[in-house]
């Protein structure tokens, strides 16, 4: 190559960088210059008012989500919803991310415009993580049960739903969890994740567990049933996406009810089956980073996620089969959308939740045992 | 460590010409045996790109056919996410540009070593081999804080160029190894000094151009190395193109357009290899 | 070497305005400087916090979580899964490379194969495992393999596919190397096909076909997207096991864990380039 040529090719990079530093948004918070500093008010009503949050909103003209895949819990039609009111533009980051993952993104990207303003997280990383959190209450803060929130506004919860199976309808009807163990089922059974990482996973062991005769104290019965599905061969480590399922790959899969509609999934004969003993519940909750990029616009975001207005989050996640937290209030109050309600699927019986200590239990015994036993 | 081959360079002639001298029986064992194993190779890599490319042109049901997956490379957009089409743009200007950096790093580094520093060249050999026993995910870990202090100034998943040359030095410098190691250094950089030619003059106006086959083969090694890069963009929270189909390929049912991107992909940098097969200068042997 | 120096004064000499204080090494310190920023430095991070406990304070007991049984699982995992897939990979690659050797230079089939091995190298991730899927999967295309699923026989067949690519390309100049010559000799000399590769041919090759292994098997060590989006419900090698101490939601995440993970990682490679060194040492005797 000659030199002009080499000089050119510098020169050209040389114009890429600083076209790409001239042309970048800088890391201007864009907080606003009015007197409410919105990264330290707990509620709207303290800030100055609904108009003055949602003014306050617009100025920062952008908020920064992380982890909320479109296709789970209806947040494609959330997202489009909150930008279509308030015309704020969303940057959606990792859609495919893990909570701990929104969780390390807060802390490596600190004091950069790229923070996530918003957390949507499992209750795991939410109790450990509260010092990265500004309490804020949502105007509607006394519709949420005490037991879903944190009492300063932390973290709180807002959807959730019942661990369930997802199947083919090629399979016929599944009545039991140890159908599954018929040699009908072979190399197709398949969690959503590895339970010592993914939530989802830990959940399906547990229920699995449930099912057993089990408690939420042990998840040791849940374990015993993945060894004898592998046994059986009918245990599939693949990784269970739209894509296999729709290629027939995983034909069955453990996931959260709202994870496993026939729209979500892909395929239109899909069904759903939670067993009647083992009704196991998990919902996630919402937080807001201390140090956000857009205070403001954070905040207007959870007001818009706990509005009971008809497209408000609460409606718009149970349009997309999940539980939201205020569902009993917008029972009462009228506001919830009846026919989505009814969509949800029916169960008989008591949910069962996991506390902080089940959970980090069960995390511990699957640490020392799932590989074993499934490996 | 042996040098790598490079696109387009072939042995001399001398021994071509040996080759069709040999025994005749051993000859047509010989092409027995090179058949039998081009087919078979050839069934073994081109199976799953078919499959591929039959999964590309699926329609929504299984079983039917059609080019929507196609049409959506330009057209594909989830919501709050950039469209493909920005994260395959993005994708292309960091190739380029860990291109021209590494490029602008290595040649004029490795060329200096071995004119005036030899003593450094071993070491060089063995700073450029570290990044391959460093896996990315760990190389991630510790760039947090790096990445950190690169957010504050600028945002854009562009940035990602000051790690991927690192990534990109085993390979490219190994290519460029080779090219410098098939001329005669020493003599050309004497005979241009004692015409009076500056340092500069040397490297960049005798040196160099000797070693275009060499630098395109680090060229290529390294694009094909950003094209496919994952793990480092996806755990840095960028969305390059790789990091995008991982998402698209978790979050969407008809997921054709990942097969259809790579497939595309793939066809491109094929294409481009074949061509540059034919650019590339034939190498002169020392016999 | 002294003689151009000799030049070089001479040159010198010919500018008399001109005085070279600053030694030559200066050169080459916008690459040093590089390399320490954005590489040497990362290593030093993850090293030091490895030895570290979540609170900052020095752990150095830390160390001894690597004779743990199920760390020593995963690391076993890795190296069966990276010896496997090299070994195969380095065998068939070097196949195929004098297969590619031994035809016309100039010819299309030679330059088909190297703009597919330049290719596929780094080809990986969702897309191959997806591939395979779909081929020999449950359901697959071609057939349905049972093996397929057992950690490490399914993912090491993925594993050769961008792992014979790549040892073409690294093993190709060599083969190019060994002269027709020399093998018409040693049939003069009434050498069979397998004394020349006794003798000759493979203590030839021997070195580079080492070195092409070893590069497989780092490789192979990082390699993370494809096993990832193949499966990700039992963690088999230890990038997967980083990937859970870095990102785990039910309350396993631990950075320094993953840190040590890492450690790990470079002190098996280390291991292995002695050994490699160790036995390039003696191949390189043959050669004397």
């Amino acid at each position: 190559m000659r030199s002009s040529y080499r000089l050119a090719l510098a020169g050209a990079a040389a114009a890429c960088l600083l076209a790409a530093g001239c042309s970048s948004s800088g890391s201007s918070s864009g907080s606003s210059s009015s007197a409410t500093n919105w990264a330290t008010q707990t509620s709207v009503s303290a800030g100055g008012g609904m108009n003055a949050l949602v003014a306050a909103a617009k100025k920062e003209g952008t908020l920064n989500v992380i982890a909320l895949p479109p296709t789970w819990a209806n947040y494609g039609a959330i997202l489009s919803a909150f930008t279509a009111k308030y015309g704020i533009k969303i940057n959606s980051a990792l859609p495919d991310g893990t909570s701990q993952q929104e969780v390390n993104a807060v802390k490596t990207e600190s004091g950069t415009a790229k923070a996530p303003d918003v957390l949507d997280v499992g209750m795991a990383v939410a109790l450990a993580n509260t010092s990265l959190f500004a309490p804020y209450q949502v105007s509607t803060w006394s519709a949420i049960p005490t037991a879903q929130k944190e009492s300063t506004g932390l973290w709180v919860q807002d959807y959730g739903g019942y661990m369930a199976i997802g199947y083919s309808s090629k399979f016929g009807t599944i009545t039991s969890l140890n159908d599954l163990l018929k040699p009908q089922f072979k190399g197709a059974v398949a969690l959503n994740g590895n339970p010592t990482s993914a939530n989802a996973g830990l959940n399906g062991v547990m229920m699995a567990s449930l099912a057993e005769g089990g408690s939420a104290s042990s998840i040791a019965p849940g374990v015993d049933f993945f060894k004898k599905l592998k046994a059986a061969g009918n245990f599939s480590p693949v990784s269970a996406t739209g894509a296999t399922i729709k290629a027939g790959t995983t034909p069955v899969v453990f996931n959260w009810d709202y994870l496993n509609l026939p729209s979500y999934v892909g395929v239109s004969n899909w069904k759903v089956f939670i067993p009647q003993n083992a009704i196991l519940g998990g919902y996630y909750a919402q937080a807001i980073n201390k140090t956000a990029p857009h205070p403001a616009a954070a905040r207007l975001w959870e007001e818009f996620l706990y509005s009971q207005a008809a497209s408000g989050g609460q409606n718009l996640w149970l349009q997309g089969g999940a539980r939201p937290v205020e569902q009993l209030a917008m029972a009462n109050n009228g506001s919830i959308d009846k026919a989505a309600a009814a969509k949800l699927p029916a169960v008989t019986g008591t949910p069962t939740f996991l506390s902080a200590s089940q959970s980090t239990d069960a995390a511990d015994y699957l640490a020392a045992n799932w590989a074993k036993a499934v490996g | 460590m042996a040098a790598l081959t490079s696109v387009g360079e072939t042995p001399a002639p001398a021994e071509a010409a040996g080759q069709r001298g040999m025994h005749g029986r051993r000859r047509r064992r010989l092409n027995i045996f090179r058949y039998v194993v081009f087919t078979l190779f050839g069934a073994f890599f081109l199976l799953p790109l078919l499959a591929m490319a039959r999964f590309s042109l699926e329609g929504a049901k299984l079983g039917t056919w059609s080019v929507t997956a196609w049409k959506q490379i330009a057209s594909y957009q989830g919501t709050g996410v950039p469209p493909l089409l920005s994260s395959i743009e993005i994708t292309l200007e960091l190739a380029v540009i860990t291109c021209v950096v590494t490029l602008a790093l290595l040649v004029p580094t490795m060329i200096w070593v071995r004119l005036r520093v030899q003593w450094l060249a071993r070491p060089m050999e063995f700073l450029s081999l570290l990044p391959l026993t460093i896996p990315a995910i760990v190389l991630v870990v510790g760039l947090g804080p790096i990445y950190n202090r690169i957010q504050h100034y600028e945002l854009s998943a562009l940035m990602l160029f000051w790690v991927y040359v690192i990534l990109a030095l085993p390979f490219a410098y190994r290519a460029l190894a080779a090219g410098l190691s098939a001329i005669d250094v020493e003599t050309l950089s004497e005979a241009a000094r004692s015409l009076g030619a500056s340092w500069f003059t040397v490297m960049f106006r005798v040196i160099a151009p000797n070693m275009r086959q060499g630098i395109l083969n680090a060229l290529l090694l390294t694009w094909a190395l950003v094209l496919g890069e994952f793990t480092i963009a996806f755990l840095l929270l960028y969305n390059n193109l790789q990091a995008e189909l991982y998402s698209i390929s978790r979050n969407t049912p008809n997921a054709g357009v990942i097969f259809s991107t790579s497939t595309a992909a793939l066809l491109f940098a094929f294409v481009l290899l074949l061509i540059l097969s034919y650019a590339g200068r034939r190498r002169r042997g020392r016999g | 070497m002294a003689v151009a120096a000799t030049t070089q004064t001479g040159a010198r000499a010919s500018r008399p305005g001109r005085r070279l204080s600053v030694p030559a090494w200066v050169g080459t310190v916008p690459f040093l400087a590089y390399v320490a920023v954005f590489l040497l430095w990362p290593t030093a991070i993850v090293v030091v916090d490895s030895l570290k406990n979540p609170n900052g304070a020095w752990a150095f007991a830390n160390i001894t979580k690597l004779g743990d049984p199920l760390v020593r699982g995963y690391f076993i995992g890795s190296f069966k899964l990276c010896l496997l897939s090299s070994v195969f990979g380095a065998v068939f690659g070097a196949i195929l490379a004098y297969a590619v050797a031994s035809g016309n230079p100039d010819g299309l089939i030679r330059r088909l194969y190297l703009a597919i091995s330049g290719v596929l190298a780094q080809f990986g991730g969702v897309t191959l495992a997806f591939a395979f899927l779909v081929l020999i999967g449950p359901v697959g295309l071609l057939f349905h393999a049972s093996w397929f699923y057992s950690f490490p026989w399914g993912i090491t067949l993925i594993y050769t596919y961008f792992q014979i690519p790549l040892m073409v390309l690294v093993f190709l100049p060599a083969i190019d190397g060994v002269k027709v010559q020399w093998r018409e000799a040693s049939e003069n000399l009434g050498a069979s096909a397998w004394q020349y590769w006794r003798y000759v041919g493979g203590p030839l090759l021997a070195p580079a076909f080492l070195g092409g292994t070893l590069l497989l098997f780092a490789n192979a060590l990082s390699a993370f997207a494809t096993i990832q989006a193949w499966e990700n419900q039992i963690a088999y090698i230890v990038p997967q096991q980083i990937s859970t101490a870095l990102s785990s939601e039910v309350g396993l995440s631990n950075v320094n864990v993953a840190d040590l993970l890492a450690l790990g990682m470079v002190i098996m490679v280390a291991i292995v380039m002695t050994g490699y060194a160790l036995l390039q040492r003696r191949a390189a005797r043959w050669l004397r």
